[in-house]
């Protein structure tokens, strides 16, 4: 064992990370099989929230008009705020790596994650109060007394197909925000125990390549849903 | 290496692109393009994703396996999305006989499921 190849992790160069496990020989590998981890995870993400798109492209190729009335009992101004509060939230997430990459106070990555977080909880309250629930008063949400209207004709049921991917791939990516809020909480108590520093921020790095992923899927969602089709149309509100 | 920092700048810069772009996206569905309204829309929503994996996800300063396996999704996605897409857009293209479709079996049901 006198002989061995690779200087001891433990008492090597990086000994001041104690994160550093000991199946890693520096804090840079560690970091780098981390990141690799999590983008084979979003690569599973890429196909589940796939499947979904295909089938959508699929019945909406199938069914356009029944698709443009269903796209168009959507409002606009939501869609477009959602998409406004996520890259803001993207950002401010971005600047909470970024503040402990540089060595800054805990004070501010804690800030960073705490907007990260009010954005991400904006979203979902648009989402779930000026949306969801109001559909739900609308009558047009699947399976919750969803009601066929007069000027849909023979559309009827494919519009309602509509809502129901609205609500299906919306609802993932609610769920995905949620899960989200949930790692950012992680990560706030992680930063409030010193557990980062300029050498060892992976989980924030991690963390954030999620984040950033589920703004990705909301940036297809929202033309796919909101605005393919056009709105220049009369029916558009 | 994935140690590079990102400049502020650059932060700043990307955010405000993907708001104008935003805004970009939602103004053209207003104008009347054609079957362009679905292509200008697909491309601004490929052109955010761009910018969002490049900088906040870091992937312009991080090389080697992880492209790989970001390459390989998309690689992936287009399986799925063309083999899908090539049967579904082309069933109608061979007609097929009446006695093919399910509907000859469906007089047989009521004997399967006894």
């Amino acid at each position: 064992m006198a002989e061995m190849a690779h200087p001891s992790p433990e008492h090597g160069h990086e000994s001041h990370v104690p994160e550093l496990v000991h199946q890693f020989e520096t804090v840079e590998q560690q970091r780098e099989a981390g990141t690799l981890g999590m983008w084979l995870f979003l690569a599973t993400e890429v196909l589940f929230f796939g499947g979904m798109f295909c089938s959508y492209l699929i019945y909406r190729s199938l069914h356009p008009q029944a698709f443009e009335i269903g796209s168009h009992l959507l409002e606009v101004k939501f869609g477009a705020t959602n998409t406004a509060v996520l890259i803001c939230s993207s950002l401010s997430m971005a600047m909470a790596i970024y503040s402990a990459q540089t060595g800054k106070s805990k004070k501010t990555v804690i800030l960073f994650l705490v907007i990260t977080i009010l954005l991400g909880l904006a979203f979902i309250g648009v989402k779930l109060y000026f949306e969801w629930y109001h559909d739900y008063l609308e009558h047009i949400v699947p399976g919750f007394g969803f009601q066929y209207r007069r000027e849909w004709g023979s559309n009827g049921p494919m519009v309602q197909m509509f809502m129901v991917f609205y609500f299906a791939m919306t609802g993932v990516h609610a769920l995905h925000m949620v899960v989200g809020v949930g790692i950012l909480t992680a990560l706030i108590i992680m930063a409030a125990r010193d557990r980062f520093s300029p050498q060892y921020y992976a989980p924030l790095d991690i963390s954030g390549l999620y984040w950033h992923f589920v703004d990705i899927i909301w940036i297809f969602l929202f033309p796919l849903l909101y605005l393919v089709g056009g709105r220049y149309m009369s029916g558009g509100r | 290496m994935s140690e590079h920092i990102v400049p502020v700048k650059v932060y700043i810069g990307v955010w405000a692109g993907l708001l104008v772009l935003t805004g970009l996206t939602t103004g053209a569905a207003y104008i009347d393009l054609g079957v362009f309204n679905t292509v200008v829309a697909l491309a601004i929503a490929v052109a955010k994703m761009t910018l969002v994996v490049l900088f906040f996800m870091h992937v312009k300063y991080t090389p080697g396996i992880p492209r790989i396996v970001m390459v390989a999704a998309v690689f992936w996605l287009a399986i799925m999305m063309s083999l899908m897409l090539a049967d579904e857009l082309t069933r109608h293209w061979t007609p097929v006989a009446h006695s093919w479709g399910a509907g000859v079996l469906l007089p047989l049901l009521p004997h399967v499921l006894r």
